[in-house]
């Protein structure tokens, strides 16, 4: 979808910047927000670009740098921390050659952590897109990658 | 609902979705057809059962019976052996009924659930507000429009004694009445299920397993202080509940429940979705209203309150998911009924989140002032392989750490606070004989850290310095002074900081390092092996 047309789905308010900012974001392939994004906001809201940038900064969902295809969000609070989490990140980072916040060069995989995704009871848990994984070992985490590499 | 003889649910959430729970369920209906059962048995979708870690789990009723761990392949079995011939398949049966999932009729044992807020989680198809309706849903809705006064509505809640279940424990009704009260013609009802608290997941069971009955508890509120209104900001990272919730609205509005004139009462109620974005800091109502308004989410300098001045400078009522969803069953049985459940001060139930090394991780609902210990050992079903219990950070991340000696606590308001404890958001995560305070403190600060909005000096700062010294500690270059400063660098925050984020913070590094002292000391030496901390 185009960004105009995104914009116009939603009416010119403030209250409505969230949502925008996330399906503009959804629509990229790239998963992020452009500096171009940013400035049709702006204008469509009337509001300066540095309160767009502000806001776009403030929440963790959001990204102003391009992502990866697949975006995997390690759960890093203390409930997955305690299942193990730490080994998890280290695996991936080793397994990716990158680090956190890094995306590997073929553009494929972007490492990020991400605080409780509600999903406690399968512990150490993390998401790829849109998608939970849980229970994870290195051993799972392996076959996950190597299955995504796969598909791409 | 349609009658049958059976119901098979099949619990459909992010965790038994990644299982292969829509896989299951296909294979079910399926299974079903081709043996020309479909008219007698009805394969519903249903919210979690609050069984953990268990894979796909299905149960058939009236039987009651769960099966756990089931693959696509289970399912011909199933369908045989248990649909067809009545002989429940034993080898994919849950082994050992975990308490949680004691079938309702026998509320009444030592060990029961109550059921207020989850009675229809896990038991009716969240997608259909038929299902809703006949088990008795906005039942208390046609009753509060049709024969209540706004202020008979708020009058019961106060009787209730009900109060906020997002963790500051405000009495509800007290909140109504404030913004009833309020100046101005233009109010709202903000339902907050920006549920961030690390270890929690109990409103996204209530999102994903009965949306309608939050919903009634806010066309309740609004009702009685007088909106027409509301607003449920939901994380963002919580898709499926927002797709629940809106299948919610949708369908209240094509029966008449929202929008003009609701049962032709003369009453009118609007409700929209607004999604978050992640940001930890929003569950405080004032940087939740900010961030509602388009903005950074920040918190607000209070007073005034949102009662007085909250979105768009309006009275507002904020409340939590399960704080709305007891709404319902109060207005429809009396707050005498209500004030059965619970203790004096602390009535009616409370929803947990059991994690960590226990038997069963999940959830329950268990009346107010149950002890910590029964929840831990009988519900939870005690520590798992043999091992021994350490610790139990309760009520969050923003939880206070509490060992053996302290877990005969009962679990309400008042009682936790004797113990410096608080029941926040009603986490509860179990820790065995393996697991280091130290790692896990610095787990929680670094948390923090990254949470801290930057608003105010007290938090920014203390956050990162708080961060600095348990890195130190853990790396084995601290002094037990640090310890001290720790204490003392949370103890300011808890008395500058702005928001409840910054002054919370005291809870669990106070509880860490004085209840587990000797563990703090012994990560000081930097010969000490820790498997978790040093690597």
């Amino acid at each position: 979808m185009k960004r105009e047309e995104i914009l116009q789905k939603y009416t010119p308010e403030l209250e409505n910047i969230l949502f925008i900012l996330h399906d503009l974001q959804d629509n990229n392939p790239q998963h992020y927000l452009s500096k171009e994004d940013l400035e049709a906001v702006a204008n469509y809201l009337n509001v300066p670009y540095s309160y767009v940038h502000g806001v776009a900064t403030f929440y963790s969902m959001f990204s102003l740098k391009p992502r990866g295809k697949y975006i995997i969000r390690v759960c890093e609070s203390p409930a997955c921390h305690l299942m193990g989490s730490s080994n998890i990140i280290y695996e991936l980072a080793k397994l990716l050659g990158i680090g956190i916040g890094e995306t590997t060069s073929d553009g494929l995989f972007t490492l990020e952590l991400s605080s409780c995704l509600g999903v406690c009871g399968v512990a150490p848990a993390m998401m790829i897109n849109d998608e939970v994984y849980g229970n994870l070992t290195p051993e799972k985490i392996r076959q996950i990658i190597e299955e995504k590499r796969r598909e791409r | 609902m349609k009658l049958q003889r059976a119901h098979v649910l099949v619990s459909v959430d992010p965790e038994t979705v990644m299982a292969g729970a829509k896989e299951v369920e296909e294979r079910l209906i399926k299974e079903i057809e081709s043996r020309g059962l479909s008219d007698e048995i009805k394969v519903l979708e249903t919210g979690t059962l609050g069984i953990s870690g268990k894979g796909v789990v299905l149960v058939v009723y009236p039987e009651g019976i769960y099966y756990v761990n089931v693959k696509p392949d289970d399912v011909p079995k199933i369908v045989e052996e248990h649909l067809l011939k009545g002989r429940p398949v034993k080898e994919l049966m849950l082994p050992e009924l975990p308490v949680r999932a004691v079938k309702r009729e026998t509320v009444g044992l030592t060990r029961k659930q109550v059921r207020i807020v989850l009675e229809n989680a896990g038991v009716i198809d969240p997608e259909n507000i038929e299902e809703y309706i006949a088990v008795g849903g906005y039942e208390a809705l046609e009753k509060a429009l049709t024969s209540m006064k706004p202020e008979e509505v708020i009058e019961e809640v106060k009787k209730s004694g009900l109060r906020g279940r997002g963790g500051a424990g405000f009495p509800t009704g007290l909140k109504w009445e404030f913004t009833r009260k309020a100046e101005g013609d233009i109010k709202y009802v903000i339902c907050n299920a920006d549920e961030g608290e690390p270890g929690t997941f109990k409103d996204r069971l209530i999102l994903e397993g009965d949306p309608h009955k939050l919903l009634e508890g806010m066309m309740l509120c609004a009702y009685a202080i007088g909106a027409r209104k509301g607003y449920i900001y939901i994380r963002g990272e919580y898709a499926l509940s927002i797709k629940r919730m809106q299948k919610a609205i949708d369908d209240a509005y094509k029966y008449g429940l929202l929008g003009e004139d609701i049962l032709g009462t003369g009453f009118s109620f609007d409700i929209e979705i607004k999604k978050g974005a992640g940001a930890y800091v929003c569950g405080e109502e004032t940087a939740l209203i900010e961030s509602l308004e388009g903005k950074r989410g920040q918190p607000r300098f209070k007073p005034p309150y949102p009662v007085t001045h909250g979105l768009w400078q309006k009275p507002t009522v904020v409340n939590n998911v399960e704080t709305l969803a007891n709404v319902p069953s109060i207005i429809k049985n009396g707050a005498e009924w209500y004030k059965k459940f619970g203790t004096e001060k602390s009535t009616g139930t409370k929803v947990y989140t059991i994690l960590g090394h226990v038997k069963y991780p999940g959830l329950i609902e268990v009346e107010m002032g149950t002890p910590l210990r029964e929840i831990i050992f009988s519900y939870g079903g005690g520590i798992k392989n043999g091992k021994k219990f350490k610790a139990a950070l309760v009520g969050g991340a923003a939880g206070v750490f509490l060992p053996d000696r302290l877990l005969d606590v009962k679990m309400d308001f008042d009682n936790l606070k004797e113990y410096k404890a608080v029941l926040g958001s009603g986490a509860i995560l179990v820790m065995n004989e393996d697991a280091c305070m130290v790692d896990m403190l610095f787990s929680i600060i670094r948390f923090f850290y990254h949470e801290s909005c930057g608003k105010c000096t007290p938090c920014r700062i203390g956050t990162r310095e708080l961060l600095e010294l348990i890195k130190k500690v853990r790396k084995g270059e601290g002094e037990e002074s640090d310890l001290d400063k720790m204490i003392k660098i949370s103890e300011s925050m808890w008395k500058s900081s702005f928001c409840p984020l910054g002054q919370s913070l005291i809870m669990p590094v106070k509880s860490a390092i004085e209840n587990f002292r000797e563990e703090f000391v012994k990560h000081l030496d930097k010969e000490f092996h820790c498997e978790n901390c040093r690597r």
